[in-house]
């Protein structure tokens, strides 16, 4: 079964529910938790990973040979993106635009163009412990986008676990799509606040409108408010758990270890929502 | 006119909280609010829409199956693992960059591309502040695009209502929609929480941000939650030479005037609100070049 860990608004707890369930639910399945948000991964901070295996993730880039080149501007005209221009001296690509989608060489009429692949990023897998397997993304610093990273990362997809945890990015844009294709369940990470709300809502439209089941972890809980639980019950999302908010949970959040290790009652927590996930899915 | 960017490589640290106040302190300025995947700015101000704007920032592929014959070229083409075959071809609305790859290779013309509406921006204002903000549709992408368009709205504004501060809300991150919030502003706030977590996104946004070449400071928001992890960015800070605007100390103040959506600035008292004068004041005298960076 495979989990994604959302939230609309980002600092909402989406690391700490993604890493805490996936170690609390090792002790009793076999687990992969791939981290997806690839322009800030946190998760590997909560554990001592040996790393086994790095790849790199490439766009393909256009190289046009201006010998070649009869500055017709089909490339240009053809490109999307506005991401090659043509000149008296020759055509230029502007590589920060550059979706690496090859229309321009598909379109140059003498083969002008050819292709180089250059790196946005990289593919980190590796082992945390017996029963629990690591994945995460990472983009290159001024990349503007990592979704081939995150698809590249998904098919490292272990399809021997029983459980693949997918912590995503905030928001809810193309990277979280991404993340979101093909999964069984979206777990809806929010707080309590007006901001919360808002952003829930947009992360719980792009669920149902993908047709993915999903339900709601209050974090921060405070008994100051039932704006989640309002929406929630208009919904008719289930709540599927509750953290209070407390500053010792936040403390050992803050150096990178895991909550449930210091509260073990959260363990049984984890594993009921677990539960009630499979119920949910079935 | 200058240009004033708060952004924050990982989420949820302070970025709403620090603009919203900062954008109380600034009478003449107006606000952008740039994070358009969760745009909550305008929620802090109570404020009216004047103007709606649609933004089509991306083209979607669309197959004639009139005219497809299911040679799957198509699929073949396309690098983007859009195009899906469940007894016919069919386009992933969600993977499709519309970079018209298909459109072209298609051998019986049945395919084109189609504009989408991929957000909205709007101008709005209430008694005390002139917002502009955008919101992406859920699912979309191009929401560099859309921030560009936010803050173009935003510069206009500022123009014509004589504003001599455009204050920037920016995205979390550091991927298109943050260097999209960054880019050729003045100066950029980077805020800041003493996590593991957090030292290790500021890290990743402050080589984002000199990849940009601007002009940044840091602010550590919740400061003494771990004031351990407070130490070690301030020193390394001072390793990079990178100038601290000022540290928030955790305050419970904070989570009641998000839960009343009210700007920390509105209630003077508390510890949080001071701090944010003392960065305003900095900033100031920053903006003034009286002080360097």
């Amino acid at each position: 079964m495979k989990i994604a860990i959302l939230s609309g608004k980002g600092g909402t707890g989406k690391t700490t529910i993604s890493t805490n369930l996936a170690w609390t639910l090792s002790k009793i399945k076999s687990v992969q938790l791939l981290d997806t948000d690839v322009e800030e991964p946190n998760d590997h901070i909560f554990f001592d990973i040996s790393f086994t295996h790095e790849e790199n993730v490439e766009l393909l880039l256009p190289v046009v040979d201006n010998n070649t080149c009869i500055r017709c501007g089909e490339c240009s005209k053809n490109c999307q993106f506005g991401a090659i221009s043509v000149f008296e001296s020759g055509a230029m690509v502007f590589e920060s635009l550059c979706h690496g989608c090859g229309v321009c060489k598909m379109v140059c009429p003498v083969n002008a163009i050819t292709e180089n692949p250059k790196s946005i990023g990289k593919i980190m897998l590796g082992k945390i412990n017996e029963n629990l397997k690591f994945g995460m993304g990472l983009l290159n610093i001024g990349e503007p986008s990592g979704v081939k990273i995150i698809r590249q990362l998904k098919k490292h997809i272990d399809n021997s676990a029983e459980i693949v945890i997918i912590d995503s990015q905030p928001g809810s844009s193309c990277p979280v799509v991404e993340t979101l294709r093909n999964v069984d369940f979206a777990i809806l990470v929010t707080e309590p606040t007006t901001f919360g709300l808002h952003d829930l809502k947009l992360a719980f439209e792009l669920v149902s409108e993908m047709n993915i089941p999903s339900g709601i972890i209050i974090n921060r809980d405070s008994s100051k408010t039932k704006i989640i639980d309002d929406f929630a019950a208009e919904k008719g999302i289930p709540i599927l758990m509750r953290v209070p908010f407390e500053r010792k949970i936040a403390k050992i959040y803050s150096e990178g270890k895991l909550f449930t290790e210091y509260f073990p009652d959260y363990q049984e927590k984890f594993i009921a929502v677990y539960e009630t996930i499979k119920e949910l899915v079935k | 006119m200058k240009q004033i960017a708060i952004v924050s490589g990982k989420g949820g640290t302070g970025k709403t909280t620090l603009s919203s106040s900062l954008g109380i302190l600034f009478d003449n300025a107006i606000l952008a609010d740039c994070d358009v995947d969760a745009a909550n700015l305008n929620l802090m101000f109570n404020s009216k829409v004047l103007e709606k704007h649609e933004y089509y920032g991306g083209k979607k592929a669309i197959i004639d199956h009139e005219k497809c014959n299911n040679c799957g070229i198509c699929k073949k083409i396309c690098r983007f693992e859009a195009i899906v075959f469940d007894g016919s071809y069919k386009v992933d609305p969600y993977a499709c960059e519309g970079c018209n790859a298909c459109v072209i290779s298609c051998p019986q013309n049945a395919i084109k591309l189609e504009e989408s509406l991929s957000g909205k921006f709007y101008y709005s204002t209430s008694e005390t502040k002139n917002i502009v903000h955008g919101n992406l549709t859920p699912g979309e992408e191009t929401s560099g695009g859309l921030v560009a368009e936010v803050r173009k709205l935003a510069i206009e504004k500022a123009k014509s209502l004589k504003k001599e501060i455009v204050l920037i809300d920016g995205a979390p991150g550091i991927g298109c929609p943050a260097t999209s919030s960054i880019a050729a502003t003045y100066f950029v706030i980077i805020v800041t929480e003493p996590t593991s977590s957090g030292i290790h996104d500021l890290k990743r946004i402050i080589d984002t941000v000199r990849h940009f070449k601007r002009d940044f400071a840091i602010v550590i928001n919740k400061y003494d939650i771990n004031e351990k992890i407070s130490k070690e960015i301030e020193s390394f800070c001072q390793k990079e030479n990178i100038p601290i605007l000022g540290k928030i100390p955790f305050d419970e103040t904070v989570e009641n005037a998000i839960l009343e959506s009210k700007p920390i600035v509105i209630f003077k008292d508390s510890k949080a609100a001071k701090a944010i004068m003392e960065i305003y004041k900095k900033l100031i005298k920053i903006i003034k070049k009286e002080e360097k960076v």
